[in-house]
């Protein structure tokens, strides 16, 4: 007989020899040294065997005993799953990669627009939903080590059940926390812990079907004797249920699925979408094997075992009872690993869950001033992760508690595999279908985890357990059709069948009805595009291999951004740092952080995380990466926004510049041509002059008449002169500012009668003036001689220069308002642009024009009206010549009040 | 969409058909094992119902049976399967907006 004591050294020395596998493997996958072994898909098919837990190792022996052939159900589900990988796995896979998904909560809240609240539901639900399985695996080993103890020399008398759960569930929490959180991983992934199920995989296959080979070949004696004492059996016909095997069939295949250790395993670990296709065969080979020898086994336990013994411990009591040491204690070695890889990984699992969505969440919350450094917030979430561990393996045993450790093992995995099924509405809608939205996951999560716990998990603490007798014959609350097992009203179904097809059911319809009628936000639409099409637009993931040729390509873009020169030299002395002769180093992770710092200084944070992520980790850039990146571009453009308006301001001033320079050097010609044109002006009117005199004096005979008429033409001459030279002080006076006004009012209309009158007496040709009488109502104030002036010398150019056949001049006055401006605009040929800016600038002539005059009537009026306080204008765009006269604010304002005084009167 | 050709090389021809035996797989073992439950049971009809060691046979023949295809289709189709895109399969027609 095997002693008891004998027993837990064998589990210590074995769980240290799994310990040292693990950390050897941890090490080298720190070190980047993965071998292909550690990633080949052999691994990751025998890790895939975590969901054969000590339920399978036991509780399908006893499953069988009791109710035949049903259990295979639980094995046909996951193997369609695995088999039509092509359909729902491949694209999980996808998804975890590319969105660096962390566990099925993760999945589900960032489909759902990384709703926080999402999250945080799906890792309660997931955290009630495993604890019934946690103490299936506890109860499992109890009752293992019972077997022993009932055995051994020590009697069933100094074995404690309730002790040895509370050994078995510390054992095991430490053992986790050994494994799972001594450090953290971006990806969440456990590279040791993966080995370690792999091997405990082994370990539990072997023992199993050296168990078998033995009951078929050494106690039936031979394959046709066991088939024929198959037949002979209490199970030896067909006896399930078909409701209960299509829906068992369907339940396991959704619990494979949702899972929190399968996703992790399955999607959080995958290295290779590859694997997936050799788990697609490998898995259902190795799940053939677990379930081939489980019939025998039942049926010669039942057989040689007395009567009343309990059927889920055949495995272990079968090969005792014959006296097989060797054979049992390899035997409990086999389950001992299933319980334990179960419960490590769902730990794991489920911890990453409740620290990433529960702990971290209200930490930062409660942390208002955000300043926090790094390694704080590892060191929170390193804490956060052990707590969890506890915490769930206690509330795995406080059910094992509770429940009593009494109920079959397969009928408290079923209530495991129901609460987890009910993530599948929302998983398989957020990756299939578009129109999925929070809400809808939100209900649809509500309704099928009520209806869960309210059919399936409370009735599974017995009658009067945690629902009275009353609620179970009456309904809650004396209504009945809220009967636990006849919900609506609907009786004589199977409990397990009428509770799966209720709560999956009406989680559906909830689901899709919610999603139907509620409108999705842009985050949501957005990641459930890059859900759904996923396929459309991801590389697949092809492993570490891709990683190592990520330094060249890493190289080739860090050229791009850096410059070849520089990126080079980085690229050296990172290799030289690393001790590797030559130009690329391995792109650990150290080596990946400080290039995404040298491209952050010429891209941006976001930008260069993208990019780099995008390389090494085979990533697709998420949506908030793209918003990073936007924020950034938006700030480059600002920068470059305000650049060119700077540009653009220098570009103008430089315009206006050379504009001014124009003018300067047109004026200077200007100034050249009327030096030249004011030297023959004066030399004119003195050479007659001159000749004159000359004759007047050298000229004996002269009539009286000759004498008159030479001397009126000296006359007119030096009148001619004077008034060239008073134009000329005129101006002069002006410009100095040694003007003095003679202000006087009077009204508008007079004013320019009076100019016009003046202007037009003597001409041969009077030019056709038109005014409008009603609108010169006004009185001004203001130097009325020198207004008149620039009026008489407007409408004297217009008289001169207006070269039409009747030449004609429109006045008009129009109130702009605090201004008051009077046109004058004649119908002439008007003035070409490039000379309409100099017109005023004194000593200038339009080239070409016809008459008299020194070009300074123009300068004169501008100079006088910028006396008086207003400007004249040239009008361009009226036909013909124009000219606008403004008079301006404080003179006119004074006069409109008067103005309106006198209408009054 | 880019354009697609509307007919294919032999090799490629082949190799598409063999991508819809391992989708259309799982539907074929989805419909071998839910023949038991048409079965007569013990319960219902002693005489007519299956035995055990009958139904343990059909159920792992199917079993392996499908592993064996699945296998097969492995080798036949793993070189192209992992490079391939999903643009020859389209599954999800965008929404129209």
């Amino acid at each position: 007989m095997v002693a008891l004591n004998q027993l837990v050294l064998v589990c210590l020395v074995y769980v240290a020899g799994l310990f040292m596998v693990a950390f050897i493997a941890e090490r080298a996958a720190l070190r980047g040294r993965i071998g292909w072994f550690l990633r080949s898909p052999l691994i990751y098919t025998l890790s895939l065997s975590i969901y054969c837990t000590a339920w399978t190792f036991y509780g399908a022996v006893g499953y069988a005993a009791r109710s035949g052939l049903e259990y295979l159900t639980i094995y046909i589900g996951p193997s369609l799953v695995m088999i039509g990988w092509w359909w729902i796995l491949r694209r999980l896979v996808r998804i975890g990669r590319s969105q660096r998904v962390t566990s099925i909560a993760d999945l589900i809240s960032s489909r759902y627009g990384k709703s926080n609240l999402l999250a945080f539901i799906v890792t309660v639900m997931a955290v009630i939903g495993v604890t019934p399985y946690i103490a299936l695996q506890l109860q499992s080993v109890v009752l293992s080590l019972s077997i022993f103890a009932a055995n051994g020399e020590g009697g069933s008398a100094a074995f404690n059940p309730a002790t040895a759960a509370l050994w078995v569930a510390v054992g095991l929490a430490a053992f986790t926390l050994l494994f799972g959180t001594r450090n953290l991983n971006v990806n969440e992934r456990h590279h040791g812990v993966v080995i370690a199920i792999a091997v405990e995989a082994v370990v539990k296959l072997i023992a199993l079907v050296a168990v078998g080979i033995f009951v078929v070949w050494g106690l039936a004696g031979g394959l046709s004797e066991t088939l024929a004492r198959i037949d002979a059996s209490a199970i030896g016909t067909w006896e399930v249920q078909g409701s209960r095997w299509a829906t068992l069939t369907f339940l396991s295949a959704a619990a494979f699925l949702c899972l929190p250790r399968m996703f992790q395993v399955m999607v959080v670990e995958n290295d290779d979408e590859r694997y997936l296709q050799i788990a697609s065969w490998a898995f259902p080979l190795y799940l053939i094997l677990i379930s081939l020898f489980v019939v025998p086994i039942a049926v010669v336990g039942l057989d040689l075992m007395p009567e009343g013994s309990n059927p889920d411990l055949f495995v272990l009591s079968l090969p005792l009872s014959q006296g097989q040491n060797g054979l049992a204690m390899l035997s409990f070695m086999g389950g001992f690993s299933s319980a334990t890889s179960m419960v490590i990984v769902a730990t794991l699992a489920l911890s990453t869950m409740v620290s990433n969505h529960v702990v971290m969440p209200v930490w930062l919350a409660s942390r208002q001033d955000g300043a926090m450094q790094s390694g704080d917030v590892r060191y929170v979430l390193i804490l956060a992760r052990r707590l969890s561990v506890l915490m769930i393996i206690a509330l795995g045993y406080v059910y094992y508690r509770i429940s009593g450790g009494g109920g079959a093992l397969a009928a408290i995995g079923t209530i495991s595999f129901g609460g987890v099924a009910q993530f599948l509405p929302a998983l398989m809608g957020g990756i299939f279908w578009r129109g999925a939205t929070r809400v809808g996951a939100l209900w649809g999560l509500s309704v099928g985890f009520a209806l869960w716990v309210f059919s399936m998990l409370l009735p599974s603490f017995g009658i009067d357990g945690a629902l009275s007798r009353d609620t179970f014959e009456q309904g809650l609350l004396g209504l009945a059709w809220l009967r636990p097992h006849a919900l609506f009203g609907i009786e004589g179904l199977d409990p397990t069948v009428h509770a799966v097809v209720w709560s999956l059911s009406l989680n559906t319809l909830a689901f899709v009805m919610a999603s139907l009628l509620s409108f999705p936000t842009p985050l949501e639409r957005l990641q459930g595009a890059q859900f759904v099409n996923v396929l459309n637009h991801s590389i697949p993931a092809q492993g570490w291999s891709a990683s190592v040729a990520g330094s060249e390509d890493l190289m080739i873009m860090a050229q791009r951004i850096l410059g070849a020169t520089e990126a080079q030299a980085f690229f050296a002395r990172e290799a030289r740092a690393q001790g590797i002769d030559g130009i690329l180093p391995e792109p650990t992770p150290a080596f990946v952080q400080m290039l995404e710092r040298q491209l952050a200084g010429a891209v941006g944070a976001a930008t260069a995380h993208a990019m780099v992520s995008q390389i090494v980790g085979g990533t697709s850039v998420s949506v908030q990466d793209l918003l990073a990146v936007a924020d950034e571009s938006a700030q480059m453009l600002e920068y470059s926004s305000q650049l060119e308006n700077k540009s653009r301001e220098l570009s103008e001033t430089a315009a206006q510049l050379r504009l001014a320079n124009e003018k300067l050097t047109q004026l200077s010609l200007q100034k050249d041509g009327f030096l030249s044109q004011i030297s023959h002006e004066l030399r004119t009117p003195m050479t007659s002059i001159r000749s004159f005199s000359e004759i007047l004096r050298d000229a004996a005979t002269l009539s009286p008449e000759d004498k008159t008429r030479y001397a009126s033409i000296i006359h007119s001459e030096t009148i001619r002169l004077t008034r060239l030279l008073d134009d000329l002080i005129d101006l002069a006076v002006l410009e100095n500012g040694q003007v003095s006004l003679h202000v006087a009012e009077e009204r508008l209309s007079d004013i320019l009668d009076r100019a016009i009158i003046t202007s037009l007496a003597g001409a041969k040709i009077p030019i056709e003036v038109s005014r409008s009488p009603d609108a010169e109502d006004y009185v001004l104030r203001t130097d009325l001689d020198r207004l008149v002036q620039v009026f008489i010398n407007l409408i004297t150019n217009a008289q001169k220069y207006c070269v039409a056949d009747t030449p004609a001049l429109r006045i008009s006055v129009a109130r702009a308002g605090d201004q008051l401006h009077i046109d004058f605009v004649d119908n002439g040929t008007g003035i070409a642009g490039d000379v309409q800016a100099v017109i005023f600038e004194k000593f200038y002539r339009i080239t070409g024009s016809e008459g008299e005059g020194a070009g300074l009537g123009l300068a004169i009026c501008a100079e006088i009206m910028a006396r008086l306080g207003g400007a004249v204008q040239y009008l361009p765009g009226h036909g013909g010549a124009g000219f606008r006269v403004v008079l301006s604010v404080t003179s006119i304002v004074a006069q409109v009040e008067k103005n309106d005084l006198n209408l009054a009167i | 969409m880019p354009e697609q050709r509307l007919f294919l090389e032999r090799r490629s021809y082949r190799m598409r058909r063999m991508m819809d035996a391992i989708r259309l797989l799982p539907v074929l073992g989805l419909c071998l094992w839910l023949v038991p439950v048409l079965w007569p049971r013990s319960a219902d009809d002693a005489d007519a119902a299956i035995s055990t060691s009958t139904a343990l046979m059909y159920i792992f023949s199917i079993w392996m049976g499908l592993g064996l295809i699945s296998w097969v289709l492995w080798l036949r189709t793993r070189r192209s399967v992992a490079g391939q895109s999903d643009q020859s399969t389209v599954f999800d027609t965008p929404e129209p907006r």
